[in-house]
């Protein structure tokens, strides 16, 4: 019997998980993919919401700033690569001026500092690219990117460190309540826990209705982005919003904390709770919409794109906390942006609720930092020279636009929840992830998988197991 | 961190071109040249090119990859020239500090006399087209299938779908024939094929593999392994035209998208790169903008044999080796030459006359297929050659030969000026 079992292994599951791993508590995580940060919260846009547009008194706005103000803090103790670069919001035109001072005050209200209002000129100094057509825009300095992944693995590296037990491949198909626990059912057994928590997704809907006669309704609202070149990184300093008018939300244009550019994200709603797939429609609407912020959005150096999923629920806000008709059953659903912002701050009192409900004890000792993979490409060309004299592999280059070494990527598959497939292994080390997308490095990288692992090359996989990349031998089908 | 060292010629790369550069600069009189490659043994994208088709020019017989490869290694063997294996260049400055990596020597720097670029091309990604859909596994560029191919042992797909006619795409389609696997068609954007002549009759012809032109790949199916492909005809604006979607069940898709010739360093150099070629721009002499530092092979330009890489690099060498022993004429004026009506860019942009012997050579691609045009040289308003040609396609690398005499007649011509004309228009 476990105390906790956590559904879904993105980033607020693993921000719960590291929190809970603090107490004397037998906690397991299960997830249906083969690695933890496969769903949403690998396909976002990295940013650290100021909060300002968040309805005020709502959870989103609460755990918005909280999390904001938690990020720093946070990123530092699991050495997450996290940069409050500032956000602005752009608005195009007199007519729109009333809806920005409205989004202002908004702001002042949910309680976030530093806020100002610029004039168009006084927005292009600061960020030259911006168009002509930019009216005026709000500075909101508390404003931030990190990288998503790093923040979900990190955090669950730490949560394995102290003893929570991650089971991948595990789906859970259903969950039936007893008298004083609850059963997940998975094709690989039965699982039973005190308690849930239910960090699900865009299918924490499903899980919660099971349990609850209260049900919350998941739709998935698709976000499509476009993800340039490192070498157009530096067209914004700042994290450029529009501001949202009748006509839509408008996009953003963004750098990443690691350097590329981004634009997105498309907001529709779709039925299919799978369907990551980008569209030319998407495609077409994200840059067109760009344009109206930057001055040139430069398509030659598009790298890829790509598409999440937001977990929307009908009443537009997080659902946190112990479900009323289901003691020991807590839900951590709707988390929709900016969920990546609040997850550490969910993470923490989620993990509080749930000890209380629990009874359970600190325990005396616990990891609570972690330490990066290092970067290689970014260390001084001295401590490049002192990693290769003490370990050969960083000598050895795999990966040629990112400059990942053999030694990162062999850390990447050997530490706690080690990478075991190529997307695995890209999301640790950004191996794959330059502008020729593992063109180069994945029959490497794929070969590293295979003898770290003593697997043979052709289980070897992208992502789920069914994404292998080599289908037989040479031959092989000749017969 | 070890020593600064002093090198005179520093080659960066050692696939075709940086052997030839390399033999080139040893033969002209630079014994100290080193050879750089981030690989276990030189030869570069050669050594997974197993088809024969090599050195028909150079050797006048027809070799593998790796046999033609071959010839000019066991030629820097037999001169004693110095390889470094294994060794990454991180960074080049423009004072032509090399800053380089490796297992076994770990982090070196050296002060090059002069730096030959030779680093080669890479290939256009599945980003840089935006097609829409999953992002499952079984979409390789067709470089990356070659290398699983023939250097691993392993097929990465049984049926395929492959867009973009270029060369690589070609010779994979018929590689992966012969290894068992079925390929569905070909598929490429423009009207006509951006391959040789040669591969379509060889690799697509004669297994009878559909090259359908004009189409394009718009959609991926599938969410872990490729299930399918969406294909559909385009216009003259190389827009899909709606209603003509064929649903194309396939496990793998290969792209052979282009070429781009990889100067991440010689940015970080500082050295001017051409839009039209995404390679350095050089001079007769293969300088770049930055003095004492040469570029060749596909770094510079891509080719489409390898010939004319061993060709070119064998001039780039030499004249490093002119630059470190102080042979070239730096300080002469340049006469520049521009590109008119039909021709996307040439090889080099500009002609310092006082470093010409004879003659020097131009090459050239077309922008789009011409029938019946001729190719006509003027020094600024002097027509100094009309060469006929049949059919020239941006598939094959054209050249043409400038005379020193050419250059002695007009003393003060300040451009050179190659355009294509119709016959019809004389």
């Amino acid at each position: 019997m476990f105390d906790v079992i956590i559904i879904g292994g993105g980033v607020i599951g693993a921000h719960v998980a590291r929190n809970l791993s603090r107490y004397d508590l037998k906690v397991g995580v299960l997830e249906r993919a083969t690695d933890v940060c496969e769903f949403t919260s690998k396909a976002n846009s990295g940013i650290v919401h100021s909060g300002l547009d968040a309805v005020p008194g709502s959870l989103k706005a609460k755990y918005n700033l909280r999390g904001n103000a938690m990020m720093a803090s946070t990123c530092e103790q699991l050495d997450v690569p996290f940069r409050r670069n500032g956000s602005m919001i752009l608005c195009f035109g007199p007519e729109e001026e009333a809806g920005l001072k409205e989004l202002y005050d908004q702001g002042l209200a949910n309680g976030v500092e530093g806020l100002r209002i610029l004039s168009g000129d006084e927005a292009r100094a600061l960020e030259p690219n911006l168009t002509n057509q930019v009216h005026k825009a709000i500075l909101a300095p508390t404003g931030g990117i990190v990288d998503p992944f790093k923040l979900t693995l990190m955090a669950a590296e730490v949560a394995a460190k102290n003893g929570v037990r991650f089971l991948f491949r595990t789906e859970v198909q259903r969950v039936v309540r007893k008298e004083d626990h609850y059963l997940l059912e998975t094709r690989g057994g039965t699982f039973q826990t005190k308690t849930v928590v239910n960090a699900a997704g865009v299918y924490a809907d499903v899980f919660h209705n099971q349990v609850s006669a209260t049900p919350l309704s998941i739709t998935p609202r698709k976000g499509e982005y476009c993800l340039f070149d490192k070498e157009v990184g530096d067209l914004v300093d700042r994290t450029l919003f529009q501001l949202p008018t009748a006509f839509g939300k408008g996009v953003v244009v963004t750098p990443t904390v690691e350097g590329n550019l981004l634009i997105g994200p498309t907001a529709y709603d779709i039925e299919n709770k799978e369907d990551t797939s980008t569209t030319v429609e998407g495609l077409k609407y994200v840059v067109e919409k760009a344009k109206k912020s930057v001055q040139k959005v430069p398509m030659h150096a598009v790298i890829t794109a790509f598409a999440g999923l937001r977990a929307t629920e009908k009443h537009k806000d997080f659902v946190l906390g112990e479900v009323a008709d289901a003691p020991g059953f807590f839900d951590a659903a709707g988390i929709e942006s900016p969920g990546l912002t609040a997850a550490p701050a969910i993470g923490e009192d989620l993990a509080k609720w749930v000890a209380a409900k629990l009874n359970a004890k600190v325990k005396a000792t616990y990891a609570w930092t972690n330490k990066a993979i290092p970067d290689f490409e970014k260390a001084p060309v001295d401590q490049k020279a002192k990693w290769i004299d003490a370990d050969k592999d960083y000598g050895q280059i795999v990966c040629r636009c990112e400059l990942v070494t053999l030694a990162q990527i062999k850390e990447a598959i050997r530490r706690p929840l080690g990478a075991t497939t190529i997307d695995g292994v890209k999301r640790r080390t950004r191996a794959g992830s330059g502008r020729c997308q593992g063109g180069f490095c994945s029959p490497r990288i794929l070969e590293i998988l295979s003898k770290e692992l003593h697997k043979d090359p052709r289980e070897i996989a992208k992502f789920g197991e069914q994404s292998t990349y080599l289908v037989g031998l040479d031959k092989e089908l000749l017969g | 961190m070890n020593a600064m060292q002093r090198r005179q010629v520093v080659v960066i790369g050692g696939g075709p071109a940086g052997l030839a550069a390399a033999v080139a600069a040893f033969e002209a009189g630079e014994k100290d040249v080193l050879i750089l490659d981030r690989e276990h043994q030189l030869g570069g994208i050669l050594n997974q090119c197993i088809h024969t088709g090599f050195g028909l020019h150079t050797f006048k017989e027809e070799l593998t990859g790796p046999e033609y490869a071959d010839r000019y290694i066991d030629k820097v063997r037999d001169l004693g020239i110095e390889t470094w294996l294994d060794t990454m260049v991180i960074d080049i400055s423009k004072d032509r500090i090399v800053t380089m990596i490796s297992p076994k020597n770990g982090l070196i720097q050296i002060e090059a006399g002069a730096i030959v670029l030779a680093m080669g091309c890479r290939e256009r990604a599945r980003g840089a087209l935006n097609i829409p859909g999953f992002r499952p596994a079984g979409v390789f560029s067709a470089g990356t299938a070659q290398r699983f191919v023939n250097m691993e042992g392993y097929l990465p797909g049984k049926e395929v779908v492959i867009l973009g006619s270029g060369d690589i795409g070609l010779i994979m389609a018929r590689r992966m024939t012969l290894e068992g696997a079925k390929v569905k068609m070909v598929v490429e954007l423009l009207p006509y094929s951006g391959g040789l002549k040669r591969n379509i009759v060889q690799c697509l012809d004669d297994f009878d593999i559909p090259l359908k032109l004009s189409h394009t790949v718009t959609r991926i199916h599938g969410k872990y392994r490729v299930e399918g492909v969406t294909v559909q005809a385009v216009d003259a604006s190389r827009a899909p035209i709606p209603g003509t979607e064929e649903y194309v069940p396939c496990d793998t898709l290969l792209l052979s998208v282009g070429l781009i010739p990889e100067n991440e360093l010689s940015r970080k150099a500082g050295v001017a790169i051409s839009p039209k070629t995404s390679g350095p721009i050089v001079n007769e002499s293969f300088e770049t903008s930055i003095p004492g530092i040469f570029a060749c092979g596909n770094v510079l330009h891509v080719h489409d044999l390898v010939d004319w890489v061993s060709q070119e690099a064998a001039e780039a060498g030499k004249n490093a080796a002119r630059f470190v022993s102080a042979k070239t004429q730096e300080t002469t004026a340049a006469v520049s030459i521009q590109t008119g009506f039909g021709i996307r860019y040439t090889v080099p942009v500009s002609v310092r006359p006082a470093n010409i012997a004879k003659s020097v050579l131009v090459r050239y691609r077309v922008a789009d297929v011409y029938r019946n045009h001729c190719v006509v040289v003027k020094f600024d308003d002097a027509v100094v050659l009309r060469q006929k040609k049949r059919i020239l396609t941006p598939g094959e690398m054209e050249q043409i030969l400038l005379l020193k005499t050419w250059f002695d007649q007009n003393p003060a011509a300040k451009t050179i000026t190659v355009a294509l004309e119709s016959e019809e228009s004389q």
